[in-house]
């Protein structure tokens, strides 16, 4: 029987400590402790506090299979260090809180208060309280040791099911207004009670994913053989059926969303388009550029002086379609003049010196001596909608804005995938991987790198008009240099380099947490928005550099010693293959 | 400056062919390590020569300068009567000198198919627009770039074709890495091919076939040829002419035989055999 490794028991029972401290110290427990998320018993600040301990309990003893070893015998000793380490982490808790409690800390954690004490202990106050606050603890760090006492597939099921009910009750929104406009309102009303979901529905939810689970993978496995089939006309011809379902899909969702998800998603459009863009610089060119923003406003600000009955200045009241060239044109002139002293330059030097543009431009849009032109900190304001045909897309009709935002992700989407696959794009790749020798092979990089910025740059400005007719009315606070971050990470998280794994980084981040000022479907977040995005960025970093739905490219480049050394293995003794001539050729 | 003027200044007493590589004074210094201290050196179109000389000699060094890789602090570069000093390398392999790398510098994540298609680079010309759109010029092309991409694998027989295309050049041996260097530097339709030691770490078996390969490059695609090279016996079976170096500096040159007897390089090999083939 192997026996229990404390010192690594008690890591992971301190970290589960340490992120339960965390939780209260940052305020996030007390913040969400009256949301709950199933009815009647279980808070999303309880999720948050304890969601760790199961974890912490189950990693306590998780050793991996190694090929052609025994694998490690399961037993008690898995549920003993998952108490222990449930109960570290708990010890953990109750010292925070006895210290809480007897010293008064709030000149420092001005979120600690008597109350969160009360909370935490459920009213029974500190000596009487601890028993909860070690108690609980343990019995959850007990119960994740006990998911090793289980097959792998059935601790699959559960923790899908676990997961999914908990998803359900996050995004109440989401599904209720969904299930109204399916004209299932009463479902809804049915299953949820306070934007929580009932237990009795959390329960069946549960059960129905544990029983659907395997069901379900076959099905992807099937849309995977379906989309990559071996043969390829076949393959092209699903990929057009699937392309076409998925636009049909794009064309009904807004209609099942409404307007307030519409509004979300829009957003979530509008970020992806400039983390295409982005993409395309940082993720293809390999250029970080962290004044991206400048050119996002550059088209907002060409749309909106040339459009506003108000404009400053002109009084030109042009259409968003006349003004759109020019903002491209603008982007592109920008992109120029901004890419070309950058360049030449490598790696940080670039980061900070476009960082530094973006602050540039944003302090041109807000100085006096372009007042006249831009308005300063009074921005330009009255900027009309997109016509389209008798109708007019603009931001008081977010269905409206959705379906434009699509159109131009679209476009943005295959003027990625169309560079990504040409000669240029080779370049890039190219210049990615040595500069020296990409130069030393005919490519002129400098120019290959221009190109890459002016592309980005038109994107983004291509956002910005987009946003100029959304919003109606913009100042030089849209255009901060935390935009150029949040779409930076969106493209990091997401995948970079890699046009589905940036839809994925929009979608998680900008949809479910939101945008620098645009609310999420998890708008309670807010306050703590950039801090989840600062721990999610440092996450990916440390465990999933290459994102969530990283391009094969990236990954290789990432993890491609290992890869290299798998390759070595195979054939030793070098070029072993090359004798298997064909006979008599 | 014009290929007349080439003709000019080359030197008397050699085959009456137009000079490709005419270089004269050449200097180039690291710090206090004087790489290249005064070459001269001409190579003729549809030569082979052979670079050879102690380790630090300079020789690589001398294919960096060449190259544009780094600015020479002195002398001339003539490369088809044209001065190429000062040159991005970009525009140097435009003008058609390719090269490989004697530490394999390949695009290891790129597919072998794909180093060969985007050293073309410099050969094509559809731009951002084009690509967008998809236009027919751009299709033609690209599908020409890949048929050429495979043409030049094909020119080492099954190595690097079928199923190699599309994998990782990472995967690739040691010595498929050095083959998929040669045909990378193929792509770029060069006049001139600067190889630095292309059989270093080669099996015998391995090294007779690339010298084979080298005179084929020479013979059936009309490429002038220099390499550097530590084993002797491809220096003498490639090479019309031999140049040694030394110190950054040219001790000898002639044919195989006569630099083999030379005093001043059985000196500056002296002490040193092991690195000799
Ligand atoms: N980039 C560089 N920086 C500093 N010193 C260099 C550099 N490249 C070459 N050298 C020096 O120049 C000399 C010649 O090197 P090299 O041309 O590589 O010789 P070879 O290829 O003949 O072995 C050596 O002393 C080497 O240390
Ligand atoms: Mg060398």
């Amino acid at each position: 029987m192997t026996p229990m490794d404390l010192r690594r028991t008690l890591r992971w029972g301190s970290l589960a400590g340490a992120v339960m401290v965390f939780t209260c110290a940052v305020g996030l427990f007390e913040a969400f402790e009256d949301r709950l998320l199933v009815y009647p018993f279980l808070s999303l600040g309880h999720v948050l506090l304890l969601w760790f301990l199961p974890l912490a309990g189950y990693q306590a003893t998780n050793e991996p299979v190694l090929e052609g070893m025994e694998a490690p015998s399961k037993g008690l000793h898995n549920v003993m260090a998952g108490l222990v380490a449930g109960l570290a982490g708990g010890v953990l808790m109750g010292v925070f809180t006895v210290v809480v409690d007897a010293a008064d800390v709030r000149d420092v954690f001005v979120r600690l208060s008597v109350r969160l004490v009360d909370l935490l202990t459920h009213g029974w106050g500190v000596p009487g309280g601890l028993v909860l606050i070690v108690g609980v603890p343990a019995m959850l760090g007990m119960a994740g040791g006990m998911l090793h006492l289980v097959s792998a597939p059935v601790r699959r099921r559960l923790i899908l099911a676990l997961e999914w009910a908990l998803v359900v009750a996050l995004l109440e929104q989401v599904f209720s207004q969904v299930l109204r406009q399916l004209r299932l309102g009463a479902v809804g009303n049915l299953i949820f009670t306070r934007r929580a979901l009932e237990w009795w529905a959390a329960l069946a939810i549960a059960a129905l994913v544990a029983l659907l689970a395997e069901r379900a993978r076959g099905g992807m496995g099937r849309i995977k053989g379906y989309l990559f089939a071996a043969d390829a006309v076949r393959r092209t011809r699903n990929s057009i059926w699937s392309a076409l379902a998925v636009l049909a899909f794009l064309v009904i969702l807004p209609q099942l969303l409404g307007s307030l998800l519409s509004e979300l998603l829009a957003n979530v459009g509008l970020f992806l388009l400039m983390g295409l863009g982005l993409n395309i610089v940082v993720g293809l060119a390999g250029m970080l550029d962290l004044g991206y923003v400048a050119f996002f406003a550059v088209g907002a600000y060409t749309v909106g002086v040339l459009t506003s009955p108000i404009s400053p200045r002109f009084d030109l009241e042009w259409s968003w379609w006349a003004a759109l060239p020019v903002a491209i044109l603008m982007s592109v002139v920008a992109g120029v003049l901004v890419g070309t002293p950058v360049i030449r330059m490598r790696g940080d030097y670039l980061a900070i010196v476009t960082l530094g543009f973006g602050e540039i431009v944003r302090i041109l849009f807000l100085s006096d001596w372009l007042a006249p032109v831009f308005g300063g900190a009074q921005g330009v304001r009255n900027v009309p909608g997109i016509p389209v045909g008798v109708a007019e897309v603009r931001g008081s009709q977010p269905v409206g804005v959705l379906y434009f935002a699509f159109g131009l992700v679209l476009v943005a989407a295959w003027v990625s995938w169309a560079l990504q696959e040409s000669r240029l794009g080779r370049a890039w790749t190219a210049i990615r991987e040595d500069e020296t020798v990409a130069a030393a092979m005919g490519i002129n990089v400098v120019r290959a790198k221009l190109n890459a910025f002016i592309v980005g740059a038109i994107l983004a400005g291509l956002g910005g008009a987009l946003f100029a007719a959304k919003v109606g009315s913009m100042f030089p606070s849209s255009f901060e240099l935390l935009v150029s971050i949040i779409v930076l990470v969106v493209v990091i998280v997401g995948g970079m380099g890699n046009i589905p794994g940036v839809a994925v980084g929009a979608v998680l981040l900008i949809g479910v947490l939101g945008g620098p000022t645009q609310p999420g479907l998890l708008a309670e977040f807010a306050e703590f928005k950039l801090l989840i995005y600062g721990a999610l960025l440092v996450f990916m970093m440390l465990r999933k550099p290459e994102g969530l739905l990283p391009s094969v490219r990236r990954s290789r480049e990432l993890r491609g010693e290992e890869l290299s050394q798998d390759a070595w293995l195979d054939r030793p003794s070098g070029d072993v293959e090359v004798d298997a001539r064909p006979a008599g050729g | 400056m014009t290929a007349r003027a080439g003709t000019l200044r080359s030197m008397p007493g050699r085959r009456g062919a137009e000079a490709m590589l005419e270089i004269g004074g050449l200097h180039k210094s690291f710090g206090g390590v004087h790489a290249l201290a005064g070459v001269d050196l001409r190579v003729d179109e549809g030569e082979i020569v052979s670079v050879i000389g102690p380790n630090g000699a300079g020789k690589t060094s001398f294919f960096n300068v060449v190259t544009g890789l780094y600015p020479p602090d002195g002398g001339d570069i003539m490369f088809e009567g044209r001065s190429i000093v000062g040159l991005e390398s970009s525009e140097i392999t435009e003008a058609g000198i390719a090269r490989t790398f004697q530490n394999v510098r390949l695009f290891l994540n790129m597919t072998v198919l794909e180093n060969v298609m985007v050293a073309q680079h410099c050969r094509t010309r559809a731009g951002a627009f084009r690509a967008v759109l998809r236009t027919p010029f751009l299709r033609r092309e690209e599908a020409e770039i890949e048929t050429r991409a495979k043409e030049i694998l094909a020119f080492f027989g099954t190595r690097l074709v079928g199923y190699r295309f599309d994998q990782p050049a990472l995967s690739l041996s040691y010595a498929n890495r050095r083959r998929l260097e040669i045909a990378r530097a193929m792509a770029t339709r060069p006049k001139l091919l600067l190889l630095d030691e292309p059989v270093a770490g080669m099996n015998p078996r391995e090294t007779a076939e690339l010298t084979g390969l080298i005179r084929k490059l020479r013979d059936e695609r009309g490429l002038t040829v220099v390499v550097i090279e530590h084993d002797m016996r491809v220096v003498r079976d490639v090479s019309d002419r031999v140049i040694v170096l030394d110190h950054g500096t040219k001790i000898a040159e002639g044919s195989y035989d006569e630099v083999s007897s030379n005093e001043a390089v059985i000196e500056a090999y002296l002490g040193r055999p092991a690195e000799v083939g």
